[in-house]
């Protein structure tokens, strides 16, 4: 890390003093396996003295032991960490390394080129703002030089350096370079970027990294370590409206109350008027509070406190806006997808968003088409599979604040969770709300589910019953509502019988299917809760997401989970209606317990196995449930 | 010289408190902009001549001043201090610090149960500075936690329980108890099986015990390699393992936090410092560190071409071995049988710094325990190492 050394050893302070303002840059680079990344990232911290004696030597020796360079420096073994990147010789994940000049400090991420880790690139990408985008001069634009630029210009960035590389195995030839950088051009001009460069060099020899080479004397422009140094890449954020996304309520006492998160654009001075987010109610802002002081103006990536002049309701999740231009408020939008796990998606499943600040329930409604990486073409398409990138539609179970990404990264972005496994299984940026979310109220009606439910002497609920095929489940359902119904109570039951000969009649036994045929289930029994009925729900409904997305639904208290757990052995050996003998003969697929899995409640309220005892009795449980928790009160 | 000019600044702020009814630290927050400074500067604490000199011209600004005292009480008098401009354009510093304070209020705010590991190392330093920052004028809603092997140097052990209560936060000391028991040390057991016991299985007791379910660290991914690839939130199974290959896709600043029982996370608020910003945050922010960084002369005996302080009597002496007196300092602290000093002069923090950006080898060069094979860091937090 020797660089500068001369000013170092001289005057110490006035280095710290040029060193504490250096600006900053984060780049990633791609391109293809073999293009040689890794060897340019090493060539730039070797060549800018960032590689330390220690390092240089274990460097040297495991360049003679797995190194592909002869007895030359193979850098890219100072690059890949990972155990199992250094054996098979490629890179996996995506790298953070940190060096930098006179002038700027740099962060890049070095991302795997195989398809199979384009997730891991969009990673890198998303907090970069410029993308070195490597071609070897021999291949020229492939189809992995239009994924990565597709992913780069879909996560947000708008600068490009194109690098022609290893330009000593083509002569340092000028018409091959000129041919490669017209191609390019003319694919990436409808990607949104702002700056295309294109540069001939060498990682592997060092020409046109640092110094101008003297083998392209062809090449006006600049080369690459001083074009990163001074190029421009300050975005619209500061002069865009203010936002804040509240991430922590700071009340130290009782004369305190502040909102603390990071400023995602614009800027903010005590005295401004500002509207808070989905409550629309309006305050001016009081104090920007840091530890070093009020400030007086918080600007775009700055971790601030505000206090306001109003005693308003604000929490986590909240958003802080500009009083004259508040974000937008919708709970249906449309939104690039990009799926990052091995599980697919499955449109109607309920996941979990994540934004910069909130984390709510939301489905993809709709996948409106995917979108061919290599070649950009639109495909229709059911689900997405890993690495997979699709234009959709979105629910959100609440309305959330957003910006179309576009305009701005921080406000635009979110994570999509799965329920069961805690993994991040998809990312997205927002396009556009499907409607204005904030004019669409429930209408406050006179006649509520309170008044409904109070006429009929019951607390509406819906009862889950789920359980294989012949466990009981429609049976015990059956005499549970005979029961109810000689009490005067209101009820109804859904079951495969009555919905899947008529509202879900387009749908089969794919995975897909059974979740869009719950989801319908589901949102029709919370119409039938608000009608006031106590509804009796008989499905198999197998898995767990889709019957916490039912209960998610209706109200706290408002859901009560059967499981009829009769096993298997004793299900397939009633076999009523025959399935389970075909399903065993091969006749039927997808058959739950059989070739499809069934995951069991964690914590149902009533359990209840039909081997063990009769209908009946079980029929009785279930009325002393309800009489005991006051459902059948009023 | 200095050190008078330091008890003069001191007793005059004192009296500038006294007859103007204000507490030390509201007035230490105006002269030195840090509410403990005089505190520390009155029990023993240095600062450079500027600090010094700035401070001096603002004392005698706030004498010379004829205005009526504020009694309204501390909150109000703060609030009179005048506002910090900001900056046009933000630092790489500003921008680090930004982003860890973000990281820490997410976990703040998201986990049930975290904790902050505090080795009180240089890098400790900054992110409990950092957490001050972050959650002021609240206290970080955490404790810290030092897993103390019982080897660590004894400036470390003071300096670590000043600190603590000088912030007023819960430091919470957690020693495997069995290995005491056993006598696993350094000398005795070597350094492998001693950091295993007493380190990485004394912090899974520790992190089982307490059941913490967020727990940060101050590692940076500039300190190694398999670091360079380890998310910010980097997630372990019940068993503290780490899964290299599976790790969740971290993009923006938007983290998962969601665990399910029995697992828990690391969160590295300093992933993206080097150790040059560590060091030049620490000479920005006055932030203050253990004396070991500092040169001095210190007992020393020399073991395979590493100087070894001798700290305590339970290093036992080879024939014709005798500690030696040099002028040496630490770029890394832990166990003190593990840790080599390196000869130098430098007692300041320039210095400091001017030696570290002109020296050819890295910083954990003087850890004993790294020098193994290329890929031991990755092998050693598989089995749970921090």
């Amino acid at each position: 890390m020797a660089h500068q050394s001369a000013l170092i050893e001289k005057d110490v302070l006035v280095y710290l003093q040029d060193h504490e303002n250096k600006s900053f840059l984060r780049f990633i680079t791609c391109g293809s396996v073999d293009d040689g990344k890794s060897t340019l990232i090493g060539r730039l911290l070797y060549d800018s003295k960032m590689i330390f004696e220690d390092q240089l030597s274990a460097l040297e020796a495991d360049s003679k032991k797995q190194g592909t360079q002869g007895n030359k420096i193979d850098f890219a073994l100072l690059l890949d960490g990972l155990a199992a990147e250094r054996e098979q010789g490629i890179t996996i994940d995506v790298a953070y390394r940190f060096f930098s000049t006179d002038k700027r400090k740099f962060i890049v991420a070095d991302t795997p080129g195989h398809e199979q880790y384009t997730r891991n690139m969009a990673t890198g990408a998303s907090t970069a703002e410029l993308a070195v985008i490597l071609i070897d001069a021999r291949r020229g634009v492939l189809t992995q030089t239009r994924r990565h630029s597709y992913i780069a210009s879909l996560l947000g960035i708008k600068h490009v350096v194109v690098a022609v590389n290893k330009m000593d195995l083509v002569g340092f030839d000028k018409e091959v370079f000129d041919a490669i950088e017209t191609e390019y051009d003319t694919f990436a001009k409808d990607l949104g970027f702002k700056s295309i460069v294109c540069m001939p060099m060498s990682a592997l020899e060092g020409d046109n990294i640092i110094t101008k080479s003297n083998r392209t004397p062809w090449y006006k422009g600049a080369p690459l370590l001083p074009y990163l140094e001074t190029i421009d890449v300050s975005s619209d954020l500061s002069d865009a409206p203010f936002r804040m996304p509240v991430q922590w309520v700071n009340r130290p006492n009782l004369d305190f109350r502040g909102f603390s998160g990071t400023i995602a654009s614009g800027m903010v001075r005590p005295g401004d008027e500002v509207v808070v987010l989905p409550s629309a109610k309006r305050s001016t802002v009081e104090r920007v509070v840091t530890h070093d002081g009020d400030l007086d103006r918080g600007v775009a990536d700055q971790a601030v406190t505000l206090t306001l002049t109003d005693e308003i309701d604000i929490s986590r999740g909240d958003v802080i806006c500009a009083g004259q231009s508040p974000a937008e408020q919708t709970d249906q939008f449309a939104a690039h997808l990009l799926w990052m796990h091995d599980e697919a998606l499955l449109p109607g499943r309920q996941y979990i968003l994540k934004t910069a600040n909130r984390m709510i329930p939301a489905t993809v409604t709709e996948l409106k088409h995917k979108i061919n990486v290599n070649t950009l073409d639109h495909q229709s398409g059911k689900t997405l599979e890993l690495n997979e990138v699709g234009v959709c539609n979105l629910s959100t179970s609440r309305p959330i604040a957003f910006d179309p990404y576009q305009d701005n990264r921080a406000t635009g972005s979110f994570i999509l969770i799965d329920r069961q496994s805690n993994a991040t299984i998809g990312v997205g940026m927002i396009d556009f709300s499907l409607r204005r979310a904030q004019n669409v109220h429930w209408q406050a009606l006179e006649v509520d589910k309170t008044a409904r439910a109070a006429l009929k002497h019951q607390k509406p609920c819906v009862l889950w019953f789920t359980g294989l095929s012949g466990s009981g489940k429609s049976t015990v359902a059956n005499l549970v509502e005979k029961r109810l119904h000689d009490m005067g109570r209101h009820t109804y039951t859904l079951d495969g019988d009555n919905v899947r000969h008529g509202l879900n009649k387009d749908l089969g036994f794919t995975d897909a299917d059974r979740v869009e045929n719950i989801r319908r289930v589901g949102e029709t029994s919370k119409l039938l809760v608000d009608a006031g009925m106590i509804v009796l729900v008989s499905f198999i409904s197998p898995f767990v997401s889709e019957r916490r997305m039912a209960r998610e639904l209706v109200d706290d208290g408002e859901f009560i989970e059967v499981y009829i757990s009769t096993p298997l052995e004793v299900c397939e050996q009633r076999d009523v209606k025959g399935l389970y003998a075909k399903a065993r003969r091969g006749e039927i697929k997808n058959f739950t317990g059989i070739d499809s899995a069934y995951e069991p409640p964690e914590n149902a309220e009533i359990d209840i196995d039909t081997s063990e005892i009769a209908a009946e009795r079980a029929a009785a449980d279930i009325i002393r449930y309800l009489e005991d928790n006051g459902y059948l009160e009023g | 010289m200095t050190s008078t000019q330091i008890n003069d600044l001191v007793t005059r702020a004192e009296q500038y408190a006294q007859s103007h009814d204000l507490s030390l630290s509201t007035v230490s927050r105006k002269l030195l902009n840090d509410g403990k400074g005089l505190s520390r500067l009155k029990s023993g604490g240095q600062l450079t001549l500027k600090t010094l000199d700035s401070a001096f011209d603002k004392l005698a600004a706030l004498e010379a001043e004829t205005a009526i005292p504020v009694t309204a009480g501390d909150a109000d008098a703060d609030r009179g201090i005048g506002q910090v401009i900001s900056p046009e354009v933000l630092t790489h510093l500003d921008r680090l610090e930004a982003e860890s304070i973000h990281i820490m209020r997410e976990v703040a705010a998201e986990a049930e149960n975290p904790v902050m590991l505090y080795s009180v190392g240089k890098d400790s330093a900054v992110m409990l500075h950092l957490a001050m920052k972050a959650f002021y004028p609240s206290k970080p809603p955490f404790p810290l936690m030092h897993v103390d092997t019982t080897w660590k140097f004894r400036d470390m052990i003071k300096f670590r329980d000043t600190i603590a209560k000088d912030l007023g936060l819960d430091l919470i000391v957690h020693i495997n108890e069995e290995g005491v028991r056993q006598g696993v040390g350094p000398f005795t057991h070597g350094s492998q099986l001693h950091t295993d016991v007493m380190k990485t299985q004394s912090l899974k007791m520790a992190l089982d015990k307490y059941k913490f379910d967020a727990a940060f660290g101050g590692a940076r991914r500039d300190e190694e390699k398999s670091r360079a690839k380890e998310r910010i939130f980097s997630f372990r199974s019940a068993q503290h393992s780490w899964d290299p290959k599976n790790q969740r896709p971290e993009l923006w600043n938007i983290y998962n936090t969601r665990i399910n029982n029995n697992e828990s996370i690391r969160v590295f608020p300093l992933s993206n410092w080097t150790e040059l910003d560590i060091w030049q945050y620490i000479y920005k922010e006055k932030i203050p560190i253990v004396p070991l960084y500092f040169a001095a002369e210190r007992p020393v005996v020399e073991r395979d071409g590493v100087l070894i302080m001798v700290d305590d009597d339970r290093m036992e002496l080879a024939p014709g071995e005798t500690p030696q007196m040099k002028s040496v300092r630490f770029r890394t602290l832990g166990c003190y049988p593990l840790t080599g000093a390196i000869e130098s002069d430098a007692d300041t923090l320039p210095q400091i710094i001017q030696e570290m950006l002109l020296t050819s080898t890295s910083e954990r060069q003087g850890r004993v325990i790294d020098h193994d094979a290329a890929a031991s860091m990755e092998k050693k937090k598989q089995e749970g190492y921090f």
